[in-house]
């Protein structure tokens, strides 16, 4: 039981940092906030995903070289190494996050141009104020709200 | 239960990185000065740079440090440079949120029940290609790193996929916000007539 909770332990601190992530998306209404929250349960996620990779023991999957850089061969079976491909994997998705992110705040600073606010709940009421404007405007017409 | 040095050493390493890493997450929920928000961020990205070592992921380590705890920091500041610096209180509800994230995580943890333990050696994950790459790295790419030679060779085409991802996603940023200077110098350009002529029309009365 305790061996489990130890082996375990890692995975439910990775999933609290995820949620903290996730509250901010949910509960903050600034866009720059939220894109803030995004990336720490971006991070939080390749944290549990490196995590699989580690072998008790093990190091870095980089192979020991002599002075001149040839990969020294003997001795190499001796050496645990963890397990390269996860590390692949999340190098990818890193730089795809930026990319992300990088969109998401175009967003922001183009929604700031146009309504003047980065704030949820001043743009909600910015939409429904069209909305209302747009029904009266062109409701009757369409034959909905007048 | 006898515990050696480094292991010892280890685990407390581990700790002290993860109590900052939720010191830091918590502080991003309270602060509204976006200025400092952005801050701990960048320090977020920079301890979990310092977690991926521990993890034995230099590689990632490195790529996080540059590009999460750099570019992501450089990004977000410029984006509040050209919004606003605080953010406003929210009105909202808080308990709805809490009660999605607490449901979430107790779904989540339901799920690391089947996991291997951390750290197993025969965890399904080290069953398959990756113990395979290590082996044939030396013979087939003769590079010291194998991530390097895996993620130059072995899986070359996501890496392609990745430089398309970035690509399209940069000619998003651009098609955003291009002409941002320009539109703002034609509203300056537009008050600055309105202001001529309504001069104008003083003038003439």
């Amino acid at each position: 039981m305790l061996d489990f909770i130890a082996g375990h332990a890692n995975y439910w601190l990775f999933i609290v940092l995820m949620m903290t992530g996730l509250y901010i998306v949910v509960a903050k209404g600034n866009l720059v906030k939220k894109i803030v929250g995004l990336n720490i349960f971006q991070t939080a996620v390749f944290m549990l995903y490196i995590s699989s990779a580690k072998v008790a023991g093990g190091t870095a999957p980089i192979f020991p070289t002599d002075s001149k850089g040839y990969i020294k061969t003997d001795g190499i079976d001796q050496i645990i190494y963890s397990n390269p491909l996860p590390h692949v994997l999340i190098l990818t998705a890193i730089v795809v996050g930026v990319a992300t992110t990088a969109l998401g705040l175009a967003l922001t600073v183009r929604i700031r141009e146009e309504f003047g606010t980065i704030e949820e709940e001043n743009l909600v009421e910015i939409e429904q104020s069209l909305t209302r404007a747009d029904n009266k405007a062109h409701g009757e017409a369409m034959g909905g709200m007048a | 239960m006898e515990i050696s040095f480094p292991v010892f050493i280890e685990t407390s390493i581990n700790i002290i990185l993860f109590a900052m890493l939720v010191a830091t997450a918590f502080a991003i929920t309270r602060i509204d000065r976006l200025f400092a928000v952005v801050m701990l961020s960048g320090v977020f990205s920079m301890l979990s740079a310092l977690l991926f070592v521990t993890l034995d992921a230099v590689d990632v380590a490195i790529t996080e440090a540059a590009v999460g705890a750099g570019v992501s920091t450089v990004l977000m500041l410029s984006t509040i440079a050209l919004t606003e610096r605080s953010e406003q209180k929210s009105h909202r509800p808080e308990l709805i949120p809490l009660l999605v994230c607490f449901v979430t995580g107790a779904a989540l943890i339901y799920g690391t029940l089947d996991f291997p333990n951390f750290g197993d050696p025969s965890a399904p994950a080290h069953a398959h290609v990756g113990g395979d790459y290590l082996v044939r790295s030396i013979k087939e790419i003769d590079v010291p790193n194998v991530v390097t030679s895996i993620l130059a060779s072995y899986r070359g085409f996501d890496t392609l996929g990745e430089v398309a991802v970035v690509f399209t996603a940069g000619i998003g940023v651009l098609m955003l916000i291009s002409g941002l200077g320009r539109r703002r110098s034609d509203e300056d350009a537009a008050l600055v007539e309105e202001t001529i002529e309504n001069q104008g029309i003083e003038e003439d009365a």
